[in-house]
């Protein structure tokens, strides 16, 4: 009993770390395919960039809450001129050219990530205080997954009332509602996209440093958790914030009880459970239809 | 009834019927193919693969360059079919063209129970759908090691002489023929589709569902006809890979796959049949000529190409080449 608590127990904490990071690398995914509906797939190559920037910062000497967080701003920087000169030619585009030159950037960026920073794993060295293990009186967990779900959780309270609360989100949820109403009442949508582009660019670059360690940065980041991130968003329904949160943590928890208890299946059950949602709710949990 | 003619005008009947005739470049592509066969005999197994993924690319234009229907599941089917075959040869039955019907047979199901289920949804929960077939295909080929091999991939493939007279030599002959006649066969059953009138109805689905809705025609029922069709024709392509290799790999059945088909027939350009024509070669081509001065970084390239054409060519090269003619004629 008290052993299959702890494995509970165990499931529970990791999936939920690995739902953080999912949720943090994936939202800015949802509100930019919301507010225009581009489907770009590959947004995590702002994660991996974010890993590579903050591991390049570190070696240079740079503390890591400092590395993390300029090289999320970096990221973010380098994202609107990739906005403004490139994705937005394509907005009017159809799907299939969308995905098109978005499997076009993910090889562009491959080779460029295994060209400055050679194909192996980028080593992820937590600061010596965030290592070993926290005590929480029942058990202990190691210190730095505790401290990325403490994290997650600012981040995600700090995204959402940035969003239900400022005027900026208050733009961005109308915008995302009806665009061509709120353009009409003298939104302007260009620059409004630009800036959340830029800021759902920002926090995939801050969750792929943060999250370095449960997804090592490799040149083919973008590639290999393109489904994962692909799945939070159509599973949570676009354009929500609150729908990718569950689909992360739906992902993140039951992804980690299936290699804990059933590895012998792989990730058949995830596909399969994806297949069933998407099937009963084609829009995605929380979608607008 | 037929449709008289009109003072030298043809009949609206003989346009039709004028649009639709075969024509001389038609035949281009296997002039070319037969002349590679006598020519090259040293590129023959690269001349095997080209045809191959031919069949491959020319199914994906049936319902992505038609129908319209953008899917990065494809591969699914083309594996399916490969280790239906591979599986069929390591366990005994070796008869090529049985294998390649069971191969077919096997996907085209796959494409049809897959298609009446995912193809009522449209835009990236489609997109997300096929591409979680295609995940769960791919896990359990992964995953049901004791039929496939696993990572390791289908050894042990034996596969008999092509209606017990032409067995498989070393040279390769043997395959590259057998993948031209089955190309060859695809072509024409793809070239039927694509000119009667079912084949129309698809290309006004891909142009403006509504209108099509609007006219009465079955648009659910036609997409998932045309998406079985194209299924069993990957199918029969995988097939055919798995026979000519006498192996079957995993990277078959992945994303990576239905990725590199849809450049390909995107490079050469889609929904005119012979995009696939000119891609798949281009492609192949400049993937074994790019890996070798560049090993390191070549798909970077393909990337770059990638995006210059999405940017500047759409349509791909036969999409370019249809502007220059125009322009030529224009200033002509």
């Amino acid at each position: 009993m008290a052993a299959a608590f702890a494995i509970v127990v165990s499931i529970l904490f990791h999936g939920l770390a690995n739902a953080m990071i999912l949720y943090i690398i994936a939202v800015g995914l949802s509100v930019t395919l919301g507010l225009m509906g581009f489907v770009n797939l590959a947004h995590g190559m702002f994660a991996a960039a974010g890993g590579y920037v903050a591991v390049s910062l570190m070696g240079a000497g740079v503390p890591f809450a400092a590395a993390v967080i300029l090289a999320a701003l970096a990221v973010a920087a380098a994202s609107v001129p990739l906005e403004r000169l490139l994705y937005a030619r394509l907005y009017g585009a159809g799907e299939l050219e969308q995905v098109l030159f978005t499997i076009g950037l993910i090889f562009v960026s491959i080779a460029i990530a295994k060209y400055l920073y050679g194909p192996l794993a980028q080593p992820f060295i937590a600061p010596a205080a965030l290592t070993g293990q926290i005590d929480l009186g029942f058990r202990s967990f190691p210190t730095y997954r505790a401290l990325l779900i403490v994290v997650g959780f600012a981040i995600i309270v700090a995204l959402w009332l940035t969003i239900e609360r400022t005027r900026f989100g208050a733009k961005v949820r109308a915008a995302v509602d009806n665009r061509r109403m709120a353009q009409s009442l003298g939104i302007h949508t260009d620059r409004l996209f630009t800036l959340t582009f830029a800021l759902g660019s920002g926090l995939a670059a801050l969750g792929g440093a943060i999250g370095a360690e449960i997804l090592p940065i490799t040149p083919s980041y973008a590639l290999e958790h393109l489904v994962y991130v692909l799945i939070v968003v159509a599973v949570g329904g676009l354009g929500s914030l609150r729908g990718p949160f569950y689909a992360a943590l739906l992902l993140g928890i039951s992804d980690t009880a299936c290699k804990y208890l059933v590895p012998e299946l792989g990730a058949f059950f995830i596909f399969a459970a994806i297949l069933l949602i998407l099937l009963w709710r084609p829009h995605g949990l929380f979608g607008r239809v | 009834m037929v449709a008289l003619p009109r003072g030298g005008e043809p009949s609206p009947v003989e346009q039709l019927v004028r649009r639709d005739r075969l024509r001389w470049y038609e035949l281009l592509p296997w002039i070319v193919a037969l002349a590679a066969f006598f020519l090259l005999p040293d590129y023959l197994e690269l001349g095997t693969r080209v045809l191959n993924t031919l069949l491959f690319a020319l199914s994906l234009d049936l319902i992505l360059g038609y129908a319209g229907i953008v899917t990065l599941g494809h591969a699914a089917f083309f594996g399916l079919g490969a280790y239906t075959a591979g599986i069929l040869g390591a366990r005994g039955w070796s008869e090529p063209i049985s294998g390649l019907i069971a191969a077919g047979g096997l996907a085209g199901l796959l494409g049809l129970v897959s298609g009446v289920v995912i193809l009522r949804t449209r835009g990236l929960t489609l997109l997300m759908l096929t591409l979680a077939i295609l995940f769960m295909l791919q896990e359990a080929a992964n995953k049901a090691g004791f039929l496939t091999g696993g990572a390791d991939g289908l050894q042990g493939v034996t596969i008999d002489p092509i209606l017990g007279v032409f067995s498989f030599d070393l040279f390769g002959r043997t395959a590259y023929l057998y993948c031209l006649i089955v190309l060859f066969l695809g072509w024409f059953l793809a070239r039927r589709i694509v000119h009667s009138p079912f084949g129309r109805s698809l290309t006004g689905i891909r142009e403006n569902v509504v209108r099509m809705h609007a006219i009465g025609a079955d648009v659910r029922r036609r997409l998932i006809t045309i998406y079985t069709i194209a299924a069993a024709m990957a199918g029969v392509a995988g097939g055919l890979l798995a026979q000519t290799t006498q192996f079957a790999a995993l990277s078959w059945v992945s994303f990576e796959m239905s990725g590199a088909i849809l450049i390909m027939l995107i490079l050469g350009g889609s929904g005119r049949l012979y995009g696939a024509f000119i891609g798949v070669p281009l492609y192949m081509i400049l993937q074994d000529v790019l890996s070798r001065l560049d090993p390191a970084y070549w798909f970077g390239w393909i990337g770059v190409l990638l995006i210059a054409v999405v940017m500047f060519a759409r349509g791909g090269i036969l999409g370019l080449g249809d502007r220059l003619l125009t322009a030529l004629r224009r200033r002509a």
